[in-house]
């Protein structure tokens, strides 16, 4: 969020000569024609005409930030803490009094992609509509068909925002959108798999929102596949958003199965979902249509410099763990050390990571196949950021439950268990081990992590 | 007055191995069930997590998972002159208490019977002639062969990710596996797990001795795995903390590994803990069930009405329930007749120690199903004729678990409290090995299990009475076997070695920890006059019920009871989905 507090500084620069626009200037609302798209740009998931709403609103995941974990879906009040106050999600159920029962679908249309609600009022862009942008009005007329008439209306006023001076006055927002808002419409490319790739990627899922860097402003840095730094890694809330088109990203490393079952599962033979991921695998990804979550894989390999990760080898069939990691010992490294158990060589951190780690992660923190994610050459573990790292470490993880597969893996928490000191040694142990070559991490990072 | 939940299609007694497998495998035809499951709801985190789980005192001593005695318990004679008197601390058996039962905290070993052992009656008659069966033996078939059962094996080891190493791949006999199993259609799913240094020196020996030793198999993943519902197995890291505990790395079978993510994702299916089954009601003829009465944790009544009633309890909790619920004619040991509580066995275990003083076995290196096992005195090699009894064992060297204190074996003779005690514990630990005999039991005309007169329950239910004790030919079986473990420990050349097994004065003592391989009561079958239920495990009186597990078995195996269970329910279920269901009614 700190990128948050450089947008509001540069906010109040704008802000002397927007005042007078933002009062004078009329709201022009995008139409139904700029988001048309012909049926033939994409390949559309082969789906029933009355499934066509739950799978277009499950698509844009709007589950995810419109509800709490315990209270009735869609009816919001989800907090969003930021350093300028805390913002709650809105009830969008239809009910007339306090969801959106009332909104004509020219007036979900303008919530859902230029950010303003039904009395006009402006929306903080913690609502992704400069991603939704791309939707098409098939899509948008789906969702709204959804809401207005799959789902149950729940009494709930919303919350409103605790936002401090002079981040409540939402007419600031509006400058903002000036600057940040990129064209309505989406531009297909020619090959209707690649398309739909990109149109879900880019649109509804909004995977940019976290995955794309911001600047100063708290602008996305590009929003389709022609903007360079779009998909490049962001930062959410201090944890490291990995970069899905590099040389090092996912995409170019794993195989398209792999990929997929990442996207379907949460979980694959290198790595598993950590922080806000899980839940867009919970509640978005492991819904989607096979054609969908291939279009996506597609599409993220052609943004990958080498095309994508080259297949995966089959196993063989007696190859047990055990004689893996006897062999990785042998080859020395960490492995080594870690093996010989011999108190002169361990480092401190070393040594937690035997006591606490190694019966999962194993020895050659190689992990298990789509069980205990790998910590050698994971990103997740050598971020730049060791947020995501540290706060695993402190308060596990725990996958979601999905159709392909059930099992909510869980790793517990440490923090009763490890001092700031361990979980800094630990953590710097990690990032150091096998093939990993991140920043040592210190006590104070943990510190301040630490609840 | 009880409150009556609304109608389901399907209510189940118990959500541990099989409850959750029937629990699934009705699920999938689109039937509402509801599973009653009187302990806690368990989850590996938090309730297995490192490092909580690892606590010796609380798991293998304070038995945080097993049972309550307070809250169910039974009471014990050795035979019917006597009064039987409550097992007030749990010590030769722990049933499993909460979601898993006791599939959360066993060591996983898994185990085929041998073909003969499931039509035993008329193997030994075939082979030896009906007169070398004891007058007061009660042995019968299971009324279904190993050959109706293989596929149903196979789909079990391919649930719980088997490892291990066939020996007998469609009669053809495979080098390092077990060359007395039955005929398997598969190989195991895994691969043997690589075994400890104490299973690789018995090998080498029992090899020299002309024996053939293989890995034991068992649900210890290898490596990763993934089963027919999506659950997955994490490899095993050789923890050392399998029997009585959860498994806190994803590496052992267990209803919470293997089946209930994938349940819990079924819409038709709920599950209700803190449920305690206290009666199946039957309709006025007797003929059907119409549902079962619980107690809530707040002890209110409940009776939830269903179709179908599938009691998938713990053996005698089984039996228990049964008897309560006045359905079968119980077991009169007088007359032979009636088919309740008929049956009661257990196992017949024994081993030797044996020391090397230059050892170095590491034991805190174990797993559930490590070691090397022989099948040399399996019910299928030996002469009962000859050698003057009924029965077999496999026999084992491996290190399950290291534990500082339930796993010190120390040679005869050492003090066993004081500084000359911790002076043996220093110098034998990780220098012992223990020959495990893992014998059969039969059943008897007076091993059984009935209402008790006088000990009730709290809630006023009598308590489930067990009449057991030892006989002379399962004495004369474990006195062979310590003869062939003795033979194998002296040519290991230890610097001592001392055996424990019963003799002809033993009793059955209910105190020291054996197993918890109770099984029988309700015994199977395809006569009404000796088995409670059915070849499909269906009550013969009482159609729409039908009851898991390994009170159904007639007798008990060689072998740790799991596998068969499993099968058996697998077969259970595939009686229901594509025959009851479509008609119900008695199956015979």
């Amino acid at each position: 969020m700190k990128v948050f507090l450089g947008m509001i500084a540069a906010l109040v620069v704008v802000g002397v000569l927007a005042v007078l626009a933002l009062i004078f200037w009329p709201l022009e609302r995008t139409t139904a024609d700029q988001l048309a798209l012909a049926d033939d740009v994409m390949a559309w998931p082969d789906l029933a005409e009355n499934e066509r709403p739950r799978a277009a609103a499950i698509a844009a995941d709007c589950v995810a930030c419109h509800s709490t974990d315990d209270g009735a879906e869609y009816a919001g009040g989800r907090a969003f803490p930021t350093p300028m106050g805390t913002i709650y999600s809105s009830n969008i159920t239809p009910d007339s009094e306090t969801g959106i029962g009332n909104y004509t679908l020219d007036q979900f249309r303008a919530a859902l992609v230029d950010g303003v609600d039904a009395r006009g009022g402006q929306l903080y862009p913690a609502m992704p509509y400069t991603n939704y942008r791309s939707m098409s009005e098939r899509d948008i007329k789906a969702i709204y068909s959804y809401f207005m008439n799959e789902v149950d209306p729940v009494r709930a006023p919303d919350k409103a925002a605790e936002m401090t001076f002079p981040f409540n006055l939402r007419f600031g927002v509006r400058a903002w959108k000036w600057l940040a808002m990129p064209d309505p419409g989406f531009n297909a490319p020619d090959d209707a798999i690649l398309a739909r790739g990109a149109y879900l990627v880019e649109g509804p899922e909004h995977c940019g929102d976290c995955h794309t860097p911001r600047n100063m402003l708290y602008i996305q840095d590009g929003y389709t596949a022609s903007d360079e730094r779009f998909m490049s890694g962001g930062d959410l809330q201090g944890w490291s958003v990995p970069s899905l088109r590099g040389d090092d990203g996912a995409p170019a490393k794993w195989s398209a199965a792999a990929l997929t079952a990442y996207l379907a599962t949460g979980r694959n033979a290198h790595s598993a979902t950590g922080g806000e991921m899980t839940g867009v695998v919970g509640h978005s990804l492991q819904h989607l249509p096979a054609s969908d979550l291939e279009a996506i894989v597609a599409y993220l390999r052609h943004l990958a410099p080498n095309g994508g990760g080259d297949d995966d080898a089959p196993e063989p069939a007696d190859r047990t763990r055990a004689s893996e990691i006897w062999l990785a010992a042998s080859e020395g490294g960490t492995a080594e050390i870690l093996a010989s158990a011999d108190p002169d060589a361990l480092s401190e951190g070393g040594r937690l990571y035997l006591d606490n780690c190694s019966a999962c992660h194993m020895i050659d923190g190689k992990g298990g196949d789509s069980v205990f994610p790998k910590l050698d050459g994971n990103s997740a573990v050598t971020a730049a950021s060791p947020k995501g790292l540290v706060s695993t470490i402190l308060n596990g993880a725990r996958l979601p439950s999905t159709k392909g597969a059930p099992l909510r893996l869980a790793m517990p928490g440490f923090a009763d268990r490890l001092s700031d000191v361990e979980v800094a040694e630990l953590a710097s142990f990690v990032r150091g081990a096998w093939s990993n070559r991140a920043g040592e991490v210190t006590a104070e990072d943990v510190g301040n992590l630490r609840n | 007055m009880a409150k009556e939940m609304p109608k389901k299609d399907v209510v189940i007694v118990g959500l541990g191995w099989t409850g959750s497998i029937l629990a699934m495998e009705l699920s999938k035809e689109g039937l509402d069930i509801v599973a009653l499951e009187r302990g806690p709801m368990r989850r590996t985190v938090p309730d297995f997590e490192y490092p909580r789980n690892t606590d010796e005192l609380r798991f293998a001593h304070h038995f945080d998972l097993m049972q309550r005695p307070r809250e169910s318990t039974l009471t014990m004679r050795h035979n019917s002159a006597q009064t039987a008197l409550p097992y007030r601390k749990l010590g030769s058996f722990l049933p499993g208490h909460g979601v898993g039962g006791a599939g959360v905290h066993w060591n996983g070993q898994n185990w085929r019977p041998q073909a003969a052992e499931m039509r035993l009656k008329s193997y030994v008659t075939e082979t030896f002639g009906a007169d070398i069966i004891p007058d007061d033996m009660q042995i019968q078939d299971w009324g279904i062969t190993y050959d109706e059962l293989e596929p149903h094996f196979d789909r079990w080891e391919k649930l719980i990710g088997c490892t291990g190493l066939a020996g007998n791949l469609n009669g053809r006999i495979q080098p390092g596996g077990n060359p007395f199993e039955a005929p398997r259609k598969a190989e195991y799913p895994l691969p043997p797990l690589p075994q400890t240094s104490a299973g690789r020196r018995f090998k080498k020996t029992a090899e020299a001795l002309g024996l053939n030793p293989f890995p034991r198999p068992g649900g210890n993943a290898s490596r990763a795995y993934v089963n027919e519902y999506g659950m997955q197995l994490g490899p095993c890291t050789y923890c050392g903390f399998c029997e009585w505990y959860g498994c806190y790395n994803y590496s052992k079978a267990s209803p919470q590994t293997c089946v209930l993510d994938a349940l819990y994702q079924q819409p038709n299916f709920e599950l209700r803990t803190g449920a305690n089954v206290m009666k199946v009601e039957l309709a006025e003829d007797g003929k059907t069930a119409t549902g079962v009465t619980y107690a809530t944790e707040d002890d209110k009544e409940i009776f939830q009405p269903a179709d179908l009633v599938l009691i998938c309890a713990f053996p005698i909790h089984n039996t228990h329930l049964m008897l309560l619920s006045g359905i079968g004619k119980p077991y009169d040991p007088k007359t032979g007749e009636g088919v309740t509580g008929r049956n009661y066995a257990y196992q017949m275990m024994g081993g030797t120690d044996a020391f090397f003083s230059d050892a170095d076995f590491k034991p805190f290196v174990g797993a559930g199903i490590d070691g090397y096992s022989i099948l040399d005195y399996g019910i299928e090699q030996i002469d009962f004729g000859a050698e003057g009894f009924i029965g077999g064992s496999y026999i084992t060297v491996g290190h399950t678990n290291g534990q500082p204190i339930r796993s010190m074996s120390l040679p005869e003779g050492t003090p066993k409290w004081g500084a000359d005690w911790k002076k043996a514990i220093g110098e034998w630990y990780g220098k012992s090995i223990n020959i495990g005999s893992h014998g059969s039991n039969m059943s008897y005309r007076d091993c059984y299990l009935d209402l008790d007169p006088t000990y009730r329950d709290p809630w006023g239910r009598p308590l489930l009475r067990m009449t057991f004790d030892w006989k002379q030919n399962d004495i004369r079986m474990t006195r062979f076997m310590k003869r062939q473990t003795e033979t194998i420990a002296k040519a290991m050349k230890p610097d001592s070695w001392n055996s424990s097994f019963k003799d002809d004065d033993s009793h059955y003592d209910i105190r020291p920890y054996q197993t918890t391989h109770n099984v029988g009561g309700l015994p199977m079958g395809d006569d009404p006059a000796t088995s409670a239920v059915n070849r499909y495990l269906q009550s013969w009186d009482v159609h729409n019920l039908f009851v898991s597990g390994a009170s159904a078995f007639p007798q008990n195996i060689q072998f740790n009871p799991t596998g068969a269970v499993g099968a058996l329910t697998y077969w259970m279920a595939a009686a229901l989905r594509n025959d009851y269901l479509k008609n119900p009614r008695p199956l015979m």
